[in-house]
């Protein structure tokens, strides 16, 4: 066992955790934080995606012991101070952007990175940067059209109704 | 003018709430005092003669709680199929057992012989992978074509039925006679043979089940991923393990996405119940995707010969289908129905044809369970349909939209009823097909053709008009079909004394969006606001009983039980204002959230009516019971029937074959629409896994049985650049006319409708290159296949 601190949502947290402790496991197991789903085996789906320094990452795919001492940031730390919803957790509400909620918090946290780094997306750029993340429900549509939405454009006249 | 609030408006959704914050609560995020963990051991072939499992090494590792194995559960029952389906000849289909674990025999790759329970999952998983190793398995040959394993009788999926087939269902048998004359003198016949590719439906949410058990009590509770836990109570407690229905308790929480796979019970849900009286501890297990993979329930995979015999002008005379139906190893709980009343009774289509008649076979091979998966049975004969159609019209030279037009039934035919057992109650296939057209702009086809032209891409267009049977169903008419479930439902009406709602409801949302639609139609008709209601699902010890959703029964069903449970809370209530306005009952009115009598200005707010309910002072407690609570149960009359035209765009690149989904349009009815939010988003989901079906997935088993696509690094889901935004449309609607709603669902049009235009399309576009000999290309239509196809 291994002492990691790292910081989560501006807390501070230090536990023991194994080497082969996954960041996904940490973050579930260690610290009840399961708004980070385990969709698939292989780093293909997602959903597990979070925050590391700002950059997004599947956790499901780095041990919690790689970042020691980052800055991790999951779906429960994504709202305003207030409890409302951040502007692209809105964006999803307005524009139906989830149905089952399954992927939601790794489409978030993807979405967010992206317009961390791209501000002004274009619907490609979009469709590109989400490849990572797999939604069975959507068809995609409202997950596109709310990250657009997100990023102050008009959403392209075919995607508005 | 859209609403904005009530029936009709675009309510957000407020479950978005939880999901959005991580507030979410799945099966795998409940972590329980004193939990243990459960890894099932699976076999790696695909057919073997357990030899021996010792079980001395693995229970003695460290952690290790139990070992479990077939032996085990040898007594209890197996899991039944739901459906019985008589074979042409009379003869009820063979129903092999299905047990808990497997005993005696593997027959899949992935078919759970073992199951390990330990402190810790690592622990469990260290000790499943010895159990494995001291596991004895004599590898048999593997079954896995159908049509060798109809043709080979020595090698048997399971040793008493020699030919492997379950049934040999005719549809209608009394009709072939007919059918096979109608060919006979057909001035032209059109035959298509084609292959519907097997699917996994990869809910994103990986199955999962937490068993609990009170010694002191006797009471279980298991809590699973499902999408009608009622459902799962019966078939585990009645029909598995012999627990008494009112001692086991059946939670779904939120559930990640079903698509079909979560409806069925699977082995994994018995184990943990019976570990957990074992162990006197909760036991849970939670699927790894390379488990759903191998072990939950694959859709689709049909092969089928179709024949269209029609006038040379393109006048549908007769339809006649050959079918084989791969349903694996076992039968899951409604893979009999599927292939047989989901499927045969559709072969009519939206087009008056006076002749049809369907054979399906339904084969055992070694390979996972195929069911119900979204649309189920629906998507594969409209795909057989609308491509057949689709050949003629190029056969004979026709356009695909005029030779539609000239056999879809008209508003004026309906109620119809078809040659295939089905009467269609309302429609106007007319309307959306003209629709499409507009939205899909088929006008300015050719110049975009030439503008793809243009840089080398073929560009094709595709049609699919299609229609579904839903609204799962008429419980005298599904009884009559074979049936072994009533499949009506039921909702309480829960006022309370200060005047806000719980709706318990017997559907189960796993994306839907009930917790929103159901609160708004309850607030319109009660004329309350939409945050005083909350609906309740997913809980059998909460709600009076239900079969949950799928089949787009949902709101057709379980929202018809609600609306007749608020239509008997609006009654009494109009009990108790007569009371206490002094007033005949007869004359009061219930309008906008008021209960007033007639004519005068005397009223009562439904918040006065529900506390005098509860604080009966001043209220006829001789004649009327206090409290206001209501109960309703409701068996529609008839399916629905929802219908549609969708029109795909692609560009093939024909250096590569790589097709690209231009645009898609799909015109649907859907009748009365509650959220029309909602209901496009549906749309998109359904056609978002439609063109997934025609473009990219496919599941492959190899000769020996090993799964070839067991990840989704080998299994090609569709993300988020492999399709277009759709133009989405449900104006041309045609109210339901058997249930008060008017309604007819959405949930698996997208689905069903989507494949054949996508193939029409891109066959579409290779003619229009000069590729005129390729008639016809498997899905999913890879760079490969049409690559392979062009380069003939």
């Amino acid at each position: 066992m291994t002492k990691v601190t790292m910081t989560v949502n501006g807390k501070s947290v230090s536990a023991e955790v194994e080497g082969r402790t996954l960041l996904s496991a940490f973050l579930r197991e260690g610290l009840a934080l399961t708004g980070t789903h385990i969709g698939c085996d292989t780093t293909q789906c997602g959903a597990c995606t979070v925050h590391v320094d700002g950059k997004a990452v599947k956790s499901c795919a780095v041990f919690a012991l790689d970042v020691d001492g980052a800055n991790v940031r999951t779906i429960e730390g994504m709202a305003n101070a207030d409890g409302s919803l951040s502007v692209i957790q809105q964006s999803f509400q307005d524009h139906h952007g989830l149905q089952c909620g399954f992927c939601t918090p790794g489409m978030v946290m993807a979405s967010a990175a992206l317009l961390a780094d791209n501000p002004k997306p274009t619907e490609a750029e979009v469709r590109h940067h989400l490849e990572g993340n797999i939604c069975r429900c959507t068809g995609y549509h409202n997950i596109v059209k709310a990250v657009l939405a997100a990023s102050g454009q008009d959403v392209p006249a075919v995607a508005a109704e | 003018m859209p609403k904005d609030t009530g029936i009709g408006a675009s309510s957000k959704r407020r479950e978005d709430v939880r999901f959005l914050t991580g507030k979410g609560l799945y099966t795998q995020d409940i972590a329980l005092a004193g939990q243990t963990y459960a890894v099932m051991v699976r076999s790696n072939v695909a057919h073997g003669k357990i030899k021996s499992i010792n079980t001395a090494k693995a229970a003695a590792m460290p952690g290790v709680l139990a070992v479990f194995t077939g032996e085990d559960f040898k007594d209890v029952g197996g899991n039944p199929a739901g459906w019985l389906i008589n074979s042409r000849d009379g003869t009820p289909m063979r129903e092999p057992k299905r047990p808990v674990l497997a005993h005696g025999k593997v027959r899949h790759v992935g078919d759970a012989y073992a199951a390990i329970v330990a402190e810790t999952y690592n622990q469990a998983k260290d000790a499943a992978q010895q159990l494995a190793d001291d596991t004895d398995i004599e590898e048999l040959p593997a079954i896995i074509d159908m049509k060798a394993a109809v043709a080979n009788p020595a090698n048997r999926v399971h040793d008493e039925i020699p030919d492997n087939l379950c049934f040999d269902w005719g549809w209608i048998e009394d009709n072939r006679a007919a059918v096979d004359a109608a060919f006979k003198s057909a001035p032209h016949v059109t035959t298509l043979e084609l292959v519907n590719n097997r699917l996994v439906p990869n809910a994103m949410e990986p199955r999962a089940s937490i068993g609990e058990y009170n010694a002191g009590t006797g009471d279980y509770k298991l809590t699973t991923t499902s999408q009608n836990p009622h459902l799962t109570r019966l078939l585990v407690a009645a029909f598995v393990l012999g627990i008494p229905e009112n001692k086991l308790t059946v939670v779904a929480p939120d559930v990640g996405g079903g698509f079909g796979s979560k409806i069925y019970h699977y082995g994994e849900a018995a184990l943990v119940l019976a570990a957990a009286k074992k162990l006197g501890r909760p036991v849970r297990w939670i699927a790894e995707r390379s488990e759903s993979f191998l072990s939950d329930a694959h859709g689709r995979d049909h092969v089928t010969k179709i024949e269209l015999a029609s006038t040379k002008d393109g006048e549908i005379l007769a339809i006649r289908t050959e079918t084989l139906a791969n349903v694996g190893a076992y039968l899951s709980n409604f893979s009999t129905a599927t292939p047989t009343f989901l499927h045969g009774t559709l072969m009519a289509g939206p087009y008056k044809v006076p002749h049809v008649y369907v054979n399906v076979k339904t084969v055992f091979t070694n390979t996972a369970p195929v069911d119900a998966y979204r649309g189920a049975g629906r998507p594969e004969a409209t795909f057989s349909i609308e491509r057949v159609v689709d050949k003629m019209c190029r056969e004979l030279g026709l356009d695909a939209f005029e030779v539609r037009r000239k056999n879809l039934l008209t508003p004026d035919q309906f109620p119809y009823t078809t040659p295939v057992g089905l009467v269609y109650d309302t429609g106007n296939y007319q309307a959306t097909l003209d629709k499409a057209i507009e939205l899909g702009d088929v006008a300015g086809f050719e110049a975009r053709a030439a503008a793809s032209a243009a840089k080398g891409k073929l560009r094709g267009m595709g049609l699919s008009t299609w229609i579904e049977a839903c609204g799962i169903a008429p419980s005298h008419l599904v009884g009559v079909l074979g049936s072994r479930v009533g499949l009506f439902d039921a909702a309480t009406v829960r006022v309370n004394a200060t005047g806000n709602i719980s709706v318990m409801t017997g559907a189960h949302s796993h994306g839907q969006g009930h917790e929103t639609v159901f609160a708004q139609i309850v607030a319109d008709k009660l004329g309350i606001d939409e945050s005083a209601v909350d609906i309740v699902h997913g809980d059998t010890s909460k709600i009076p009983f239900g079969m949950g959703s799928y089949g787009s029964r949902s709101l057709a069903v379980c929202g018809s039980a609600m609306d007749k449970a608020v239509d008997k809370i609006i009654a009494k209530g109009k009990k108790i204002a007569a009371h206490m306005l002094e007033a005949s009952e007869g004359d009061i009115v219930f309008e906008a959230g008021k209960f007033s009598v007639a004519g005068t200005d005397k009223a009562k707010t439904f918040g006065e009516i529900a506390f005098s309910a509860y604080v009966p002072h001043n209220y006829p407690l001789e004649t009327l019971e206090p409290g206001l609570e209501e109960t309703a149960f409701y068996d529609p009359a008839n399916f629905t029937y929802p219908a549609g035209a969708y029109i795909c765009e692609v560009e093939v690149d024909p250096e590569t074959g790589k097709v690209d989904i231009a645009s898609f349009t799909a015109a649907d009815d859907f009748g009365n629409v509650m959220n029309p939010m909602i209901v496009e988003g549906q749309v998109h989901g359904g056609v978002g896994q439609g063109i997934g079906q025609a473009l990219l997935e496919n599941t492959v088993y190899d000769e020996n049985g090993q799964i070839l696509t067991a990840s989704f690094m080998d299994y090609a889901m569709p993300r988020a650049d492999d399709v277009p935004f759709y133009t989405v449309d449900h104006s041309c609607a045609t109210p339901c006319t058997h249930n008060p709603l008017g309604v007819k669902g959405c949930g698996e049009a997208g689905a069903i409708g989507s494949p054949p235009a996508v193939i029409n399309a891109v066959i579409d576009a290779l003619h229009r290159g000069g590729h005129t000999h390729v008639t016809h290309i498997d899905m999913p239509v890879s760079p490969a296949r049409v690559w392979a196809a062009i380069n003939g």
